[in-house]
């Protein structure tokens, strides 16, 4: 490569970073990724189906129109069929509608448990990393006794608690467990920006604390918990099938949701393979889309891999 | 009066199971309205511990800092939290060794710029914009317009070192403290930035702390420069002075290791022999002493005092006398 190549290479490479913001240099590398467009594909593919899925699905998935075919005693299920191509479950339902919409209702604990989580979490870890001293230390131990329970055994129990099981439950059942995980990581991201040089040179420029906090230290300490917040949408996901499975889950089945699909189905997983395969494989590619994004996210979103 | 009065600074470092050190150790100077005053000395001697005492950036616990520090009538050590907040920034201002990690990387230059303006002088976003254009002009940045609204990581290393003295001088603070600010510079942009700072201290009559290890900063830039060694200034005078006749060993070690130009080909450098880790404690004598050329018996047994001779402060049993050869040569 000869000299003249390399400087109008990083001419190139000045002009293109003019007027870039963190996030804006992180899309222009996520664009190039392979693996983030595999997993962004796959997302919002998830998400356009669960959007319209109550117009996308061919039938009611509540309404059991195949009852007539379903013979408990002989253990016959409504096969695939002209006009229901997956056939039905267990109560005559259709299959593919009721794949469909259990999408929407996946999407939902998925979201609303992260979001839950990312919110506790960031109050948790915010206290703990801005005021220090003692608020950190009851924080952080509060942080520690919950991060020493496993986390689907606390997120069982308490999702246990409920007499009525729904669907509020299960969420915040498992959100409840992803708090000290993004309060632990927030509130290391916190205390390296606390010690860094920019937060000492507005501290000596008189800026007031609230100011250091959420314009100094927060939004430095955000990325890795955004990264984390997409690999939780997928654990949220599975931890709401585990839940569903073991029957913590809504026990009202006319609303379909994955996770509860796959748990309705143990009986009879050795005759209808299939009626299991289906859901278990939509939730395995989803959480692998998720989780695709967050990692890419986090090596797109390190300042160690800019310029 | 002189605008600030820094008096038997002291700062020790405490540690539970530790012993405690002395990073600061009974500094004394004076900063005059106008005046620029260099702190020189090696790593570790105490300059930056002494500007962050003065600024009262030291953590609350674990750092204990007596003596005192008057600026401008005010006792700064005496001051709550919320008081010296409201004076950092507008009556004292700071600028930072590496420019890039003291600026937000996320957030675009104006904004930092601006954020100084409205915490101290109340001006509204629009007005503390245009105020910041013309102080990015004024440190001489070029196109400051588009440079208001890009982020640290896309400026130069010179051209962050302006934005922070922009941001440092956005309130007009009378003192000025530069902690090594061309350290992380290469040397043309060093160059640049000095005459930058030189021209604005003139311009807006501020007082200047120059805070360095090197001494050709010094030289251009310095009314009166104050050697620190081991957390305590060991010689004080007026900068000609003390480069045409500089009369502690440390002093004249120092200025004996800088290459010259005139000097002719092949003559070897005369480094200072040994290391800070080297020092005695000053209780115990002159805490150069086991580094020292001149070093007598008494230097291992009592401490130096400060002497004034003839404007000059001096800490030294046996000084240097005007005249002589750089110290002895140590083989590297």
């Amino acid at each position: 490569m000869t000299l003249g190549v390399t400087k109008k290479e990083k001419i190139d490479a000045l002009a293109e970073n003019v007027g870039v913001s963190l996030a804006a240099s992180a899309w222009k590398r996520l664009r190039r990724s392979p693996v983030f467009l595999i997993g962004a594909t796959i997302i919002g593919i998830f998400v356009v189906l669960s959007l319209l899925s109550p117009w996308l699905a061919p039938h009611d998935p509540a309404d059991p129109m195949l009852i007539k075919q379903v013979v408990k005693a002989r253990n016959e299920i409504p096969p695939p069929q002209p006009g229901h191509p997956l056939g039905g479950d267990l109560q005559g339902r259709d299959f593919l509608s009721r794949m469909l919409v259990g999408s929407q209702q996946t999407l939902i604990v998925g979201v609303g448990a992260t979001l839950i989580g990312l919110t506790g979490g960031l109050i948790l870890g915010t206290l703990a990393g801005a005021i220090g001293g003692w608020v950190d230390s009851v924080v952080m131990r509060f942080v520690d006794v919950m991060l020493s329970l496993p986390a689907l055994l606390l997120a069982f129990s308490i999702a246990a608690m409920f007499a009525h099981p729904s669907q509020f439950s299960v969420i915040l059942a498992i959100s409840i467990v992803q708090i000290p995980v993004f309060a632990r990581l927030l509130r290391g991201s916190m205390l390296a920006q606390r010690a860094s040089d920019h937060v000492l040179a507005a501290t000596a420029l008189g800026v007031k604390r609230g100011s250091i906090v959420f314009r100094h230290m927060l939004p430095n300490s955000l990325g890795p918990v955004i990264v984390q917040s997409t690999l939780v949408l997928a654990t949220a996901i599975i931890e709401a099938a585990a839940l569903s499975f073991l029957g913590l889950g809504n026990p009202d089945d006319r609303i379909p949701e994955w996770g509860q699909m796959l748990g309705d189905v143990q009986k009879v997983f050795d005759t209808h393979p299939h009626l299991a395969a289906y859901p278990a494989i939509c939730i395995i590619i989803v959480a692998l889309g998720f989780t695709l994004m967050g990692e890419t996210l986090r090596e797109a979103l390190d300042p160690k891999n800019r310029r | 009066m002189a605008l600030l009065e820094v008096r038997d600074l002291t700062v020790v470092f405490e540690r539970k199971g530790e012993e405690p050190f002395t990073a600061v150790d009974g500094v004394n100077f004076d900063v005059e309205p106008g005046q620029t005053v260099g702190l020189v000395g090696e790593s570790g001697c105490g300059k930056s511990v002494t500007s962050l005492a003065i600024m009262g950036l030291l953590p609350k616990r674990g750092a204990r800092i007596t003596g005192s520090v008057v600026y401008d009538g005010t006792e700064l050590l005496k001051l709550s939290d919320r008081q010296m907040r409201d004076r950092r920034g507008r009556d004292l201002g700071m600028v930072f060794q590496d420019p890039l990690s003291s600026l937000n990387p996320v957030i675009p230059i104006g904004l930092q710029v601006t954020e100084v303006l409205e915490r101290h002088r109340g001006m509204p976003r629009k007005e503390a914009m245009v105020e910041a254009k013309d102080l990015l002009d004024k440190v001489g940045i070029p196109d400051p317009n588009r440079r208001l609204s890009e982020y640290p990581h896309q400026l130069s290393g010179g051209m962050r070192q302006r934005a922070l003295i922009a941001i440092a001088l956005a309130c007009r603070p009378k003192l000025l403290i530069a902690d090594e600010p061309t350290t992380a510079l290469d040397v043309t942009i060093q160059a640049q930035i000095l005459s930058l700072m030189k021209e604005l201290v003139q311009d807006l009559g501020t007082a200047l702390v120059m805070i360095t290890h090197d001494l050709g900063v010094v030289a251009g830039l310095c009314d009166e420069v104050n050697v620190l060694y081991g957390g305590k200034v060991v010689e004080k005078a007026m900068r000609h002075e003390l480069f045409a006749k500089p009369r502690h060993p440390y002093t004249h070690g120092l200025l004996a290791s800088i290459p010259r130009l005139d000097a002719p080909r092949g003559e070897k450098l005369t480094p200072i022999k040994g290391s800070v880790a080297d020092n005695i404690p000053w209780e115990q004598g002159c805490a150069f002493a086991p580094r020292c050329p001149n070093a007598l018996e008494v230097c291992t047994s009592v401490t130096p005092a400060e002497e004034d001779q003839l404007g000059r402060l001096l800490r030294c049993h046996n000084p240097v006398v005007p005249g002589t050869p750089a110290a002895e040569e140590v083989p590297v």
